[in-house]
């Protein structure tokens, strides 16, 4: 039946992150990227919410929660709405643990799954992105070969905690289709580069990465023999994303929002202006359009129907969103919106990004 | 629980629609735009025989489905189709059961009715409490006068019909907004006139009246709400109510024709053997794939947020910021995908021997009616800030 109402368990899942967010989050954001760094005590705060074991099954040691996309979609706009940065690095570790969860063998799900139900944040990446600008994920330049295991070879770039991660899901086609590889942490031909330097998300630890003639065993291809659903899990990405950039959104809105409410100009608040009160009417619209239309995407998906189309409109709605939204909240501001004393400068850096954060998160 | 699932049984009475519109509608589309005031006897007809059948009540996440899915056959003929329309609706947003009974009743029997709305005079449209009508008691009456424009249907309703228009006038001047009131007068009311049928650029199937009120005298129980004029704005919150249900309404049928134009384009581009990939990077989109991804996502959200308004309704939920919400984006969505279709059909685009154009210029009234664009922007803009009319004008 038609509704647009959260159901209770996720209602509580939201209230608790959006209070984590506002308590935790928000008090250092700022502070964060100019640091380039999350104080560990953030981190693992937020592991004790649980969010991540809670879709591993007992058996494994997590939670054993039905994993729903859709679920995961709203704790992660609370999240982004916190700080995108944080989010991202909260949320690396379902970039390993996820598909592994969905499409992985018994004997994957054994050795790895475990391995990040501790009592304390584990780090668990994937390695998707390639450094060129015609980056194509149907069409990766990073290749597996078959010789017994698989060897790979190729340059990765935007993987979020390779540093640290226990284990790395790397992409590489295989013939004509994309796979995922399961690459030890410290696996010989693996070489981790230096940290990367981007316009925002600057908090979050992200790395190049190169594989040379990197051996992995062939029971390492996620899902065995036949492989996996590449499609699926970049759906589950794009709406990851969709999500993260509609908490982004909303932050810049709300920020905007309450200045054009305080600041006068001429007498009277700025937002007593069409000029002004008619871009905050433009994102307020906006920005529920793109998480109606990821909130469908993400229930299809939980439905486990093909849904690459609506997740493709999803994301490209969101990115679209994003930016107008970021940019608009610099606008109202002005030079206060141009100066990093104000956090929109922050959220429009981060905006722009989503364009670019292909596979970077996953719900 | 957030589902997007319909049941079997709404996802039917919505296909069935769908075959009206593609049976009755999208056949006669073209000839009733070029033979503009003639009667489509024959809908008329058939609609007026299916009535029982709910498509153009409109009422209810279904019911606004219906009307998109009418509406992607036809706008025009959506419009020109029997039923209590926007005048029905008002009567149902704001009237007592006494008065559905009195009023809507005869939408369920007899011959072909249409119900109509009068509102926009010559001197103001959006700007309500300059309305220059004016309501006078006299006992047991009220009397009536002034000028509307802009009357959709009101030919067919007043003239054509025993149907009912619903009509904004102010019982007390020195109030301002608080005096307006609105009042349902039946059709043959002695001192009613329907005077010049506008020529439009589009929705040429449904008529567009101007309506005169001279000494026109209707019963005391004709008003719909309170006749008391009370706190500064309670009376004119009343009325305002039927916004929440007539611009998800007009959304919806935004929507019908906008989707209408994405089919139509969709199914030019399939026959030249392109098929629209999703599933590529920016880099490798072609500029047509990229612009129809943006207006298809466009498209959907417009429609999610117009199902959202519906929904909020049907649940009791006070949904008069999100009926704006929906109102701004299909109105600006319907006008940005219909206009963009065009541009990429190129001459097949322009050319009247396709839809295309038609589309364009049906589309185009939904960013106007019930509201424009900017008025609804307006009502947005001031329900996030928080600011009141005096503080946002």
């Amino acid at each position: 039946m038609l509704s647009f109402s959260p159901s209770e368990e996720q209602q509580m899942i939201v209230n608790t992150v959006k209070q984590f967010a506002n308590d935790v989050m928000r008090k250092k954001f700022r502070e964060c990227d100019e640091e380039g760094q999350i104080p560990a005590e953030i981190i693992n705060t937020a592991w004790e919410l649980g969010l991540v074991v809670s879709c591993i099954p007992e058996e494994y040691g997590g939670a054993g929660w039905e994993h729903s996309a859709l679920t995961g979609t709203l704790l992660a706009e609370e999240l982004a709405w916190g700080d995108l940065s944080m989010a991202m690095h909260i949320l690396s570790p379902w970039l390993g643990v996820l598909p592994i969860v969905e499409m992985g063998t018994s004997e994957q799900k054994k050795k790895y799954l475990p391995a990040v139900c501790g009592g304390k944040f584990t780090a668990a990446t994937a390695a998707l992105i390639e450094p060129r600008f015609d980056f194509d994920h149907n069409d990766l330049g990073t290749i597996a070969k078959k010789n017994g295991g698989y060897v790979l070879n190729g340059e990765k770039c935007f993987v979020p905690l390779a540093q640290d991660a226990a284990f790395t899901l790397v992409y590489a086609g295989e013939g004509n289709a994309s796979q995922c590889f399961i690459v030890d942490k410290g696996a010989k031909g693996l070489k981790i580069g230096e940290r990367e330097k981007n316009m925002g998300i600057k908090a979050l630890a992200t790395y190049e990465l190169s594989l040379k003639d990197c051996k992995v065993p062939a029971e390492h291809k996620l899902g065995g023999e036949k492989g996996c659903d590449f499609k699926r899990l970049t759906n589950l990405s794009r709406v990851a994303l969709a999500a993260l950039a509609v908490g982004v959104a909303r932050g810049s809105f709300e920020f905007s929002r309450d200045y054009a409410r305080e600041r006068y100009a001429f007498g009277e608040p700025i937002g007593s202006r069409q000029a002004i009160a008619f871009m905050l009417a433009d994102m307020a619209i906006e920005i529920d359009a793109a998480r109606l239309l990821n909130w469908e995407a993400a229930w299809l998906l939980d439905k486990k129907a093909e849904a690459t189309r609506e997740c493709c409109l999803a994301k490209a709605y969101a990115d679209n969103m994003v930016m107008l939204c970021t940019d608009y909240g610099v606008q109202v501001m002005g030079g206060h919106g141009y100066v990093r004393d104000n956090p929109v400068e922050l959220w429009f850096r981060n905006g722009r990004g989503f364009v670019a954060f292909t596979g970077m998160a996953i719900v | 629980m957030i589902d997007f699932e319909l049941t079997a049984e709404e996802k039917a009475k919505i296909d069935e629609a769908h075959e009206v519109a593609l049976k009755y509608f999208r056949p006669v589309s073209r000839y009733y735009d070029e033979h503009e005031h003639e009667e489509p006897q024959d809908i008329i007809d058939f609609m007026w025989s299916n009535r029982s059948k709910g498509f153009v009540t409109g009422l209810g996440v279904v019911g606004a489905m219906m009307v998109e899915e009418l509406c992607w056959g036809d706008a025009g003929l959506y419009l020109a189709s029997p039923g209590p329309g926007l005048g029905g609706a008002a009567v149902f947003a704001a009237g007592t059961q006494e008065q559905w009974r009195k009023f809507l009743a005869r939408f369920g029997e007899g011959k072909p009715k249409w119900g109509a709305m009068a509102m926009t005079e010559p001197g103001c449209g959006s700007d309500t409490s300059a309305i220059q009508a004016t309501a006078t008691r006299d006992g047991d009456f009220w009397v009536l006068n002034g000028e509307k424009i802009f009357v959709t249907m009101g030919h067919r309703a007043l003239d054509l019909s025993e149907g009912i228009i619903v009509v904004w006038a102010s019982i007390d001047k020195s109030a301002g907004r608080a005096g307006m009131k609105s009042f349902v007068v039946e059709a043959g009311t002695p001192g009613m006139k329907v005077e010049k049928k506008e020529k439009k650029l589009g929705i040429k199937a449904s008529d567009t009246v101007t309506v005169t009120f001279d000494n026109c005298r209707i019963p005391f129980g004709n008003i719909l709400g309170k006749a008391e004029v009370k706190s500064k704005t309670e009376g004119f919150k009343g009325a305002m109510a039927t916004f929440d249900v007539t611009r998800p309404m007009v959304a919806a049928q935004a929507l019908g024709v906008t989707r209408a134009a994405l089919d139509m384009l969709r199914d030019e581009i399939d026959k030249q053997g392109i098929k629209i990939r999703y599933d590529l990077p920016r880099s490798k989109q072609t500029a047509l794939e990229h612009d129809f991804i943006e207006m298809e996502a466009n498209l959907r959200a417009a429609h999610l947020l117009m199902i959202r308004a519906m929904w909020q309704l049907g649940s009791g939920l006070s949904n008069a910021l999100e009926a704006s919400m929906s109102k701004a984006k299909a109105g600006r969505a319907a006008t940005l995908i219909t206009q963009r279709a065009v541009e990429l059909m190129g001459p097949l685009g322009y050319s009247r021997k396709y839809l295309f154009e038609k589309f364009m210029r049906d589309a185009k009234i939904n960013d106007i009616f019930e509201g424009t664009g900017q008025i609804n922007t307006l009502v947005v803009a001031r329900r996030v800030l928080g600011f009141t009319r005096d503080q946002l004008k």
